[in-house]
């Protein structure tokens, strides 16, 4: 018994897994340092988060916290968490150490922002709901993709479609007409997607990165050429965020989930949908089969080509929905290359989600998260520069798949071309 | 395909002398080429489709044209935007090779750019052969630095290195944002984030100035086609070039045959940001002369379809490059004298990609061009 306890030991210095539990808890613990040394430090005063606004029904006191010495404890966690990564390794501990102590480490943050001061910690939820909606939607037409052996980086080219086609048509036919339209445009994406990458078997990577390059290129002659003349082509209703009785009133998370526009709520749908399609119904088990082992699905009668086009157009046709977000959820104009990189986001979300729906709502919240903290942030007028603040969710989505990308189990033929015999 | 012809192929891709065949000519020089027309032909389409007039049309390509290789200040103007488009390309070109598909050359271009720049305006007294080396020399190491992190990031975690490029280029940004605006990088007098001016000793010097001043090609013309050669000799003639290619033809076939798969992909990522950052060196001490916001001008994106135009061949690159720098120019042109958008560029260039990266798309498209394929060609 003890041999082989040693034997697995022996085998087990050196893998891959073992040296990236190291590395995270390298990370934990220079994390720890850095916020005992910061973010406690030289801190005085308490931090006030308010968690409802006056007019709600049911008002919540406001949360204060002491900063420094609630600061010193999270250092203290962290330098633990990173101690026993870093010392045991950690099999299945190394993903959950290093996403509680990054969120740790982003509530010492919150904590010494907001030391001395007051900020609304339900205005930011709901911003962060907000901004996660592509990110959610880019991750579930990632992982449907995937799913069926497709790798699809252009989820940015289908995000920038749908945001572009969603501003054009409802200009013209309204706000719904647009939805649709955009909607529509991700699946002809989707569709060329699987076209080139199916039938004329081009690299799926490189398939991606042309699309992206054509919808960027498409998008932006259009805007300068007919749209800085006509500006009345790039004027489109915005969906308005409409409350849910008696949900919505729940504080905290009442205004975050249940008073917002149809993206939120239509993600939230997409969420429980895609979960039931892939893993409830038999078209998800086919199609999650084509992307293990198309060779054996078409044995078994199931028509690899079909199947491919099919989830990818869907897929397409999700990231179209997520990019009219940009436009007729938020803005209602379309600008050059208004998606800015969030389609590769959705692609770490999706990593980071494990190629599981609710698993990508959860990482789209935290990127939306970071992404709306470094908004409100710049109102705490806090010593870091902006530029930094900015660079935070970019270095999250590194750490996280540096972190947790190896441990995650891709299907097995993703980026193949399958050749039927 | 049964396992061993694969291997056969493998053995054959990998010994294989630069010189093409014939089948690799029809690969090589057709297939482009009819890309291009096809390309052109959308973009006509596109064209009609946004309501501009046929003689526009016929206007706008003939600019294009013109404003690429129509005159000498053309030329000219060809060959400086050919130049770092070509230098990251080979860098491209390098990671793809190994089987890295870098995307993070516009960061490592932000990154090496702004080191070359530092440099160039430091140090003042020095002689030029002395200080226009070390700025390039700065660039160089600057861009290979910042490109072994998503290098190293792959070979110790596994990170797809398409991500954590992506996100090097969003963070390369920011640091050029911050920088920039540091007292001592900052030029004086200015509340807008631009950096000082390289001293003379540091810049490119011009070539063709004894003719008419106003032709920009420089010398970093010279510093691009030393680099094909020495991407070509790397690439075919030594050891770690041999690594590469091997590693980016079958990793577990590489490693098993004792080739160090990480220091491989380090290696491949350092050689390619060192390239790139050479780009933006060349765009600095060449063109520019200081460094923007913004500076980078999407050169490492256009890279990416130079390097899969010149399907990863340096001399491949160097055709591929050229041809994208007469693009840009001409679209320059197109705009000025057609009134139609550059940003119709972007689409033909996409749309080049498709035709060359999927040979098969071509050969249905002209289905009486090309002989039948002998193999199945998926490479």
């Amino acid at each position: 018994m003890v041999a082989v306890q040693n034997i697995s030991r022996q085998t087990k210095i050196g893998t891959p897994a073992d040296r990236r539990a190291r590395i995270a808890g390298i990370v934990l613990i220079g994390l720890a340092l850095f916020v005992a040394g910061v973010f406690s430090a030289a801190v005085t005063g308490d931090a006030t988060f308010r968690l409802s606004r006056p007019t709600d029904v049911w008002a919540v006191p406001n949360l204060v916290i002491p900063a420094a010495p609630f600061n010193y404890i999270v250092a203290a966690i962290l330098a633990f968490l990173g101690a026993r990564q870093f010392l045991r390794g950690g099999g299945k501990w190394t993903t959950l150490s290093l996403g509680i102590g990054l969120a740790l480490a982003v509530c010492a943050f919150l904590v010494w922002a907001t030391a001395g001061k007051a900020f609304s910690l339900s205005g930011m939820l709901q911003a962060t709901m907000v901004r996660a909606v592509p990110l959610v939607l880019g991750a579930i037409t990632g992982m449907m993709c995937e799913r069926v052996g497709v790798v699809n980086i252009a989820i940015e080219g289908m995000l920038l479609a749908g945001a572009f086609t969603g501003a054009l048509i409802g200009s013209v036919l309204g706000g719904v007409g647009g939805l649709i339209a955009a909607i529509g445009i991700g699946g002809l994406f989707g569709l060329i997607l699987a076209a080139l990458v199916v039938t004329y078997r081009m690299d799926q990577i490189i398939a991606g990165v042309v699309i992206n390059l054509f919808v960027l290129g498409l998008t932006s002659y259009v805007s300068s050429q007919v749209f800085a003349e006509h500006r009345f082509l790039n004027n489109a209703p915005v969906f308005r965020a409409f409350k849910i009785p008696v949900l919505g009133d729940i504080p905290v998370i009442g205004p975050m989930f249940f008073n917002q526009n149809i993206f939120v709520y239509g993600s939230l749908v997409m969420v429980v949908v895609a979960t039931y399609y892939l893993f409830y119904t038999r078209m998800g088990l086919r199609a999650r089969s084509v992307g293990e082992h198309p060779r054996a699905a078409d044995t078994l009668g199931i028509n690899v080509y079909r199947t491919r086009y099919i989830n990818v157009t869907a897929a397409g046709m999700i990231a179209g929905f997520g990019g009219a977000w940009f436009t007729l959820g938020s803005v209602g104009r379309f600008d050059e290359n208004m998606t800015g990189g969030r389609g590769f986001i959705a692609l770490a979300a999706m990593l980071f989600g494990r190629y599981h729906p609710v698993g990508a709502l959860m990482a789209a919240l935290v990127f939306g998260f970071a992404d709306s903290m470094q908004q409100k942030l710049a109102l705490l007028r806090t010593p870091i520069p902006s530029e930094f603040l900015a660079m935070a969710p970019y270095i999250a989505t590194i750490i996280v798949v540096a972190g947790v990308v190896g441990r995650t189990r891709t299907p097995a033929a993703g980026g193949k071309a399958y050749i039927k015999e | 395909m049964s396992a061993k012809a694969s291997n056969d192929n493998l053995t054959q891709n990998l010994l294989q002398r630069a010189a093409p065949s014939r089948a690799e000519f029809e690969d090589l020089v057709i297939v482009p080429i009819f890309a291009v027309i096809v390309a052109l032909a959308v973009g006509a389409l596109v064209m009609l489709a946004t309501a501009v007039d046929l003689p526009t049309i016929g206007r706008s390509y003939i600019a294009l044209l013109q404003g690429s290789v129509g005159s000498l200040n053309a030329l000219s103007e060809t060959l400086t935007a050919a130049a770092p488009l070509v230098l990251a390309g080979l860098g491209l070109a390098l990671g793809f090779r190994a089987g890295l598909f870098n995307i993070g050359a516009e960061g490592q271009i932000v990154i090496g750019g702004l080191a070359a720049v530092i440099v160039g305006f430091s140090f003042a007294g020095l002689p030029w052969f002395v200080h226009l080396p070390l700025a390039l020399i700065a660039g160089a190491l600057a861009g290979a630095l910042y490109a072994s992190i998503a290098g190293w990031l792959r070979a110790a975690t596994g990170a797809h290195e398409v991500i954590s490029t992506i996100m090097l280029n969003l963070i390369s940004y920011r640091i050029l944002d911050y920088v920039l605006r540091q007292p001592f990088i900052q030029r004086e007098g200015r509340a807008d984030p631009i950096s000082r001016s390289v001293l003379d000793s540091a810049e490119l010097p011009q070539l063709l100035a004894w003719i008419d001043p106003n032709l920009r090609v420089h010398a970093g013309i010279l510093v691009v086609i030393a680099a094909v050669v020495v991407v070509h000799w790397i690439l075919f003639r030594t050891k770690i070039g041999f690594e590469f290619r091997a590693s980016g033809k079958n990793l577990d076939a590489a490693r098993y045959a004792g080739m160090r798969a990480s220091f491989t992909i380090v290696a491949a990522m350092a050689s390619a940001g060192a390239l790139a950052g050479l780009a933006g060196a060349n765009q600095v001490l060449g063109v520019l002369d200081r460094a923007s916001p913004g500076f980078s001008a999407g050169i490492g994106f256009d890279a990416i379809s130079v390097a899969l135009l010149g399907r990863s061949h340096p001399v491949g690159v160097l055709f591929a490059g050229l041809l994208f720098g007469a693009l840009k120019t001409g679209g320059r042109q197109m705009q000025v004298d057609a009134g139609v958008s550059v940003d119709l560029i972007g689409i033909i260039q996409a749309l080049i990609i498709v035709f060359i990266a999927a040979p098969l798309l071509v050969r249905a498209i002209f289905p009486w061009g090309f002989r039948k394929p002998q193999t199945e060609p998926n490479e």
